[in-house]
Order: C-alpha cells, then structure tokens, then sequence
C-alpha cells in the first residue's frame, strides 16, 4: 500500500477511537513535558552558570609570562649591576628565553580569537583623602573590564574613557576613607583622591660630562618632596638602569564597587582597594613587584637596557569566548611563553553540566518511558478490537508489511501529536518555574535571573524522541497484528 | 493468467490441525481441478472441509502437504508477501458474513482493494463506480454497512470482490445469511458474473456453450441452489471428496 493511503487509513483509525487516543496522546505529551521541562532546566542553569562565570573574565583569559630557565643563576658579583661587554664577572645568561616584550605583545595581539592583550599593573601607593591616607594597592583594569558583575550593583560608574584620572574604590577601602573623613559612604563620590607612590624613571646613559637628568615631570604627575629625591638618589647609586622617584597623582572617586572583586583573575590582581583605567597606571609607571624581579634578575635587566624596549614580567590576554582560550593557549607556548587559564576548571564546570543534563534528562525520560507502556495498551486494545478487519485486509490482499506499517504510523503519529503538544506544556511549565522563580529572586531583592531555555535542538529533540519512543512502543503490538492469522481473525466475533 | 492451464490444480492437500493430542484432519489429501471459467459448488455438511478448501484455494491459510496450482503457480510455496498480491489481484472473496468495514462508506469499502493494489488515485472513482454499477448499488454508495439490507451488504461485498477485475470468484456461505429470496438474487448476480453474456440453461455443461465468464468457486451446504447454478458440485465429507456430479 502506498504510504499516501495507510497515512489516511492510520488518521480514520486514529479518529475512530478519539477518546482513547487522545488519553495515549496525552500521556505521550506529560512525558515529554516532564523531559523537556527538567532539560530546559539543565540547559538554562548551565548557559546562566556560563554566562556569570564568562562576565568575570575569568574563563576567556589567559595569563601569559616568559619561561623559568631551569637553573636561575645566583646573584654574584653582578648584582645590581648594568651588564657589561666583557665583565668576567657576568652572570649565565639564557638565550634560549623569548623576551616577554613589545614585538611579543603585538604578535600575541594578532592571533585569531585574541580580543585585547595587556600588561598587569598593580602596586602599593598611599591614597590620600584631605588629611587622611592610607596604604592600598592600586590595580589597572582594561576596559573591557566594564562587563564584569562587580560594576552590576556599583555606586557611582565606571571609567568615563580609558585615559581618564578615575579611581574606583572598594567598599572595605571607600568605608576606611569615609571614617576617615567623616563623611558617608555615598558622598566619596566626586571627591579627590590622591594616590601616592614610587615612579619608575628611565635614566640616559652615563656620558662624561652630561649633566644630571631631570626628573620626569607632567601636568598632573609631581615628585617635589625632597626625602624622595635622596630616596630616588639612594636607588640610583645602586646602579640600575632606571630611578625611583616619589610621586602623587589626583583621581577623580567616581565609583564604589559594593559585591564582589573586579581584579579577580588568572592575573592575580585581586584583593586591589583602588582601581584605575589601566592606560592611565601604565603611564604612571609606578614601581611593581616585577620591578624587584629586574633588580635580582641581572639578565633580565641586562637585556631591559640593551634593548631598550619595554619588557613584561606577564601579560593577560581575553579571547572572544572561552572556546578560544585551548587554541590561542597553544598558539602562545609554540612561541615560547608560559601559559596559564582555568580552561580545566570550565572542562570540569562542562562534565559536571553534562552529568546534570543527563540525570534530568533520565528523569524526564521516565515519565515518557511510562507513557510509551500507554502506547503498547492502546495498540494492543486496537488489536484486539480491529482484529475482524486486520482479517478483512488480509483478506482482500494486505500483506504483514502493509498491516506492521499502519500501525507503525499509528503509534508514530501518536509520538508526534504528543511531542507536539509535550513540547508546549513542557515550554508553559519552564516559563512558570521562571516566573516563580523571579517572583522569588525579586522577593529576596535579588536581581531576577534566567535560568530556563528550551533551545531550538531541545524542542525538536524531545519530539523526535517521542516519535522514536512510540514506534519501540509499537513494535511489538504491529508484529502482532500483522502475524495475526486471517482465518482466525474473520471468524472472530 | 494462464488460461490453457486450469484456474487450480489442487493435488493431494491436506489441512491438519492439532488440538490437543488429536489430529483434525479437515482437509485429507484431497485432489481437484478447477478449470477457467468452471462454475464449482463445494458442498457438504457443516464441518466437513470445504471452507477450509476454500481458504486453502484463496490463499488464506497453508496446506500441510500438498499443492495448490492456481493459474499455473504453486500457491502453497508462496512467501507470504505474494501470497497477498495472490489474494487482491488474482481471486475476489464473498465471505458469509459481508465483513465490510462498518466505519467505511460503500464506496470507501469497494476501494479498499484499489488501495492495497496500489492503483492509481485517478483511476479509483471510475473502478468502484463501475463495481458498484454491476451490483446496482451505484445510488448507495455513500451510506454505511449499517444503512443497508443484507442483501444490499453482500452486494456490496461482490462489488469489492470484483473492482480488481480478478478472474476467480470465491464465495463461502454467500446465501448463508440471507433470505431465500434474496439469496437467490445474490446467486444470480454471481451466475451473471460467470456468464456475463447470459445464462445457459439447466443442465448445458459448463464446459461448452455461452461465453466464459469468471471462475466462480461457490461453498454451500444448500443443495438444491448448487444444482440451480453451479457447472459442477464436488461433495466434501471429512475432508475428502466424496462425490463428483457435473451438470
């Protein structure tokens, strides 16, 4: 029979015993429901887990530093001192380390997948407030930092531009100043903070007769104290390639970060009281723990002043998603840097994700497992009640494969119908739960989250697995009926 | 069709069932020749193995031993499959009890076959039309079963029977359910579908005079409407034949 015809035979059956049917379907569509409603669940709660974790960058960035030679040279005779052709005294060297520097910086930059490289700038200064001061760390943030969930619930805003004099402070930070000054929390807001700390000079080569260099000096930035001239002297007498030299720069407070930490990351910059843009801390070149390393490391100081380029103790890069952090990881160690990323944390986040998915998704499946029995009973029931006119077919030349399809088509179509509509009641109840769930959020003074989804591959999923479910279900009733003897089947009464 | 061969050649078929331990032999080792165009009324008491010849003949049921040539293929060797094609496109059967599907319209019913025959939609409407026309039920065509006499019903059922244009007519206990009267029309109906140029008269051989029509096979337990119709009347008895008589 042609499939038009058993198509319109298997709808006249279906039709014929409505009621009933109708039951098989809606016990088809409840199970279906039930699968897509827990999946949806599993898939929301996974894109919101994502979605929180990719915000705060930590799962999209990579923490790139040069490679550890395998043994460090002791200090020496060379310490603190500029490397000198010929100086028998020059530590071992080790050429086979790339430089983390500018040309490197650009060709990490270029990579696909690569959205922003940059430098950790992080240091200690005195932020002062009129009278009052204290010492903090001070931490550069990229712009794209904005997107992080720490600025979400923020006082005030984020940097107005990238090179603006702007300080964001934490709460611990924002609510020791405020004490300080005995004014409230709310009113640091637009009031100047100035942050104090050791700048990193570059020196000019020593020339006979050359006359001392002057200290750097810009619009904003000053270093007139005199104990910090001798400081800066007493440094310099060590023999290093660049001063230190005191200085004090004014920022405008225009935020106060009130939950969570806005440095967190593979980087290492959290735990920070201050945050400026981080254009504006690398041109304030303050003095950072990496400059202690340039001061032991001789070699690496060495190749600073022979060069003359910037050199980075490490940078941080961002990918566009966390599904380029593996390729651009192994893109930057085939050029010679160490890497490190909490790529196995999200491998981890993704297998517990997946065990979540398919527990709920056996869950779910139980509901239509107890539906398809449905499926067998009424194909059965039919069976039996059509067995005159499966007799009747055959007689009139309906073969097993004709008779094994009709009702094939007639469970399919019942998986389908019931897919159908489970996938709509499983769509009702999601939205619910998220309402509910809203509702609830809202309650608890919460900002209300998304944690449902029934993505386009879940919905037609769950209904081609109705289908599938059904027509196992009908295996067994449609081999009956078409093995069903004719003779015995007409003279069935 | 092979018509220099016979419609069947049945040799040597037997039909046990088991039921318990005995063994109920409904058809033993049985042998006839039906030739085209023959007129053959089984008769015999009830349970004495014609309608199980019949199904046998129809392909509705396999014999334990024996052949079954029909239109010169062996039927009982037959995969169940050909076996199906056998029954829609080769013979057309009456059952006693109409078995017309109650839920179908006349004309609905009469397609079924078509369907099954996989015949093209086009051509159905002027099939079963001209079905229905040889049974004069062309006015009732969109009632139910159920709206309908038992006449009309096994009408309708011969109309079924024939919209394959099959060349073999299997009638089980077609009268069995009606009155007198109306049975006879019903066997008239099917004399014309074996003569369809005109009745001989009782007692002219099947074998010579008017044109051939279809083979019709006819099991009964009336005697008297087998002699009234019928080119031939093999008696059954314990699933044996017990006697021939050509008229």
């Amino acid at each position: 029979m042609k499939a038009g015809d058993l198509l319109e035979l298997a709808s006249r059956n279906l039709r014929e015993a409505v009621l009933r049917n109708t039951l098989t379907t809606l016990g088809i569509a409840v199970g279906v429901a039930s699968l897509v409603a827990m999946l949806s669940l599993g898939v929301g709660l996974q894109a919101f887990a994502s979605r929180r974790l990719e915000r705060t960058g930590l799962f999209d960035s990579i923490y790139v530093r040069p490679r550890q030679p395998a043994a460090r040279p002791g200090p020496g005779g060379g310490f603190g001192r500029r490397q000198q052709d010929g100086d028998a005294d020059a530590p071992v060297t080790s050429p086979d380390i790339r430089p983390l520097d500018e040309a490197a910086r650009k060709e990490i930059e270029g990579l696909p997948g690569v959205i922003e490289v940059y430098s950790e700038v992080h240091f200690t200064a005195e932020a002062g407030l009129g009278d009052s001061g204290q010492l903090t760390t001070v931490a550069g943030l990229p712009a794209s930092s904005s997107s992080n969930d720490a600025f979400d619930d923020m006082q005030g805003h984020f940097f107005s531009s990238a090179d603006a004099d702007e300080v964001i402070l934490r709460s611990e930070m924002a609510q020791s100043l405020a004490d300080a000054a005995h004014i409230q929390l709310t009113e640091l807001i637009g009031k100047t903070l100035t942050l104090r700390f050791p700048q990193r000079q570059a020196r000019p080569a020593e020339t006979p007769g050359a006359t001392p260099p002057k200290q750097a000096t810009t619009a904003t930035t000053t270093a007139p104290s005199a104990p910090g001239a001798a400081a800066a002297l007493a440094v310099n007498d060590m023999g290093l390639g660049f001063s230190i030299v005191p200085t004090e720069k004014p920022f405008t407070i225009v935020g106060v970060v009130v939950t969570g930490d806005p440095g967190v990351g593979p980087g290492g910059l959290g735990g920070s009281g201050a945050y400026i843009p981080l254009k504006v801390a690398e041109q304030l070149a303050p003095v950072q723990g990496s400059d202690l390393r340039e001061v032991m490391d001789e070699s690496s100081a060495s190749g600073s002043a022979g060069s003359g380029g910037v050199r980075y103790a490490n940078l941080t890069l961002r990918t566009d998603g966390p599904g380029a952090v593996a390729p651009v990881e192994a893109a930057i160690k085939t050029m010679g840097f160490s890497t490190f990323s909490l790529l196995d944390v999200t491998r981890n986040l993704r297998l517990l994700f997946a065990i979540l998915d398919t527990l709920l998704g056996i869950f779910g499946s139980l509901a239509l497992a107890v539906a398809s029995l449905g499926i067998i009973n009424t194909l059965v029931m039919a069976i039996l009640e059509r067995r005159r006119e499966i007799g009747v077919l055959k007689a009139l030349g309906a073969s097993n494969r004709d008779v094994r399809r009709l009702f094939f088509i007639e469970a399919g179509a019942m998986g389908l119908a019931g897919g159908l509509v489970g996938v709509g009641m499983g769509w009702a109840i999601g939205r619910a739960i998220q309402f509910g769930t809203r509702l609830y959020l809202d309650r608890q003074g919460v900002p209300a989250e998304n944690i449902w989804s029934v993505p386009w591959w879940l919905a037609l999923g769950a209904i081609a697995f109705a289908v599938v479910v059904s027509l196992a279900a009908g295996i067994v009733p449609a081999s009956r009926a078409a093995r069903l003897d004719p003779v015995q089947a007409l003279r069935y009464e | 069709m092979n018509k220099n061969g016979a419609a069947f050649d049945v040799v040597e078929v037997s039909r046990h069932y088991r039921m318990g331990d005995a063994v109920v032999r409904a058809v033993d080792r049985l042998s006839l020749r039906i030739e085209h165009g023959e007129y053959v009324a089984l008769l015999g008491a009830s349970g004495s193995g014609k309608s199980t010849l019949l199904n046998l003949l129809a392909g509705l049921d396999r014999p334990t031993s024996g052949a079954i040539i029909a239109n010169g293929r062996d039927i009982s060797g037959m995969s169940a499959e050909e076996l199906a094609r056998h029954r829609n496109q080769t013979i057309g059967i009456v059952f006693q009890a109409f078995h017309l599907l109650p839920k179908m319209t006349l004309e609905e019913n009469v397609e079924l076959p078509l369907r099954l025959a996989e015949t093209p939609r086009a051509e159905r409407p002027a099939r079963v039309r001209e079905a229905l026309d040889r049974v004069l039920l062309s006015a009732r065509r969109a009632h139910h079963p159920s709206e309908l006499s038992g006449g009309e019903q096994q009408r309708a059922a011969i109309a079924r029977a024939l919209v394959n244009r099959p060349s073999i007519l299997l009638a089980d206990e077609p009268t069995g359910n009606l009155d007198s009267r109306t049975g006879e029309e019903i066997l008239q109906l099917i004399e014309g579908l074996h003569h369809p140029d005109g009745k001989p008269s009782s007692g002219e051989t099947g074998n010579g005079g008017a044109a051939r029509g279809m083979t019709v096979v006819l099991v009964t337990h009336e005697q008297a409407l087998a002699e009234r119709f019928a080119d031939r009347i093999v008696t059954i008895s314990d699933g044996r034949i017990e006697r021939e008589e050509r008229r």
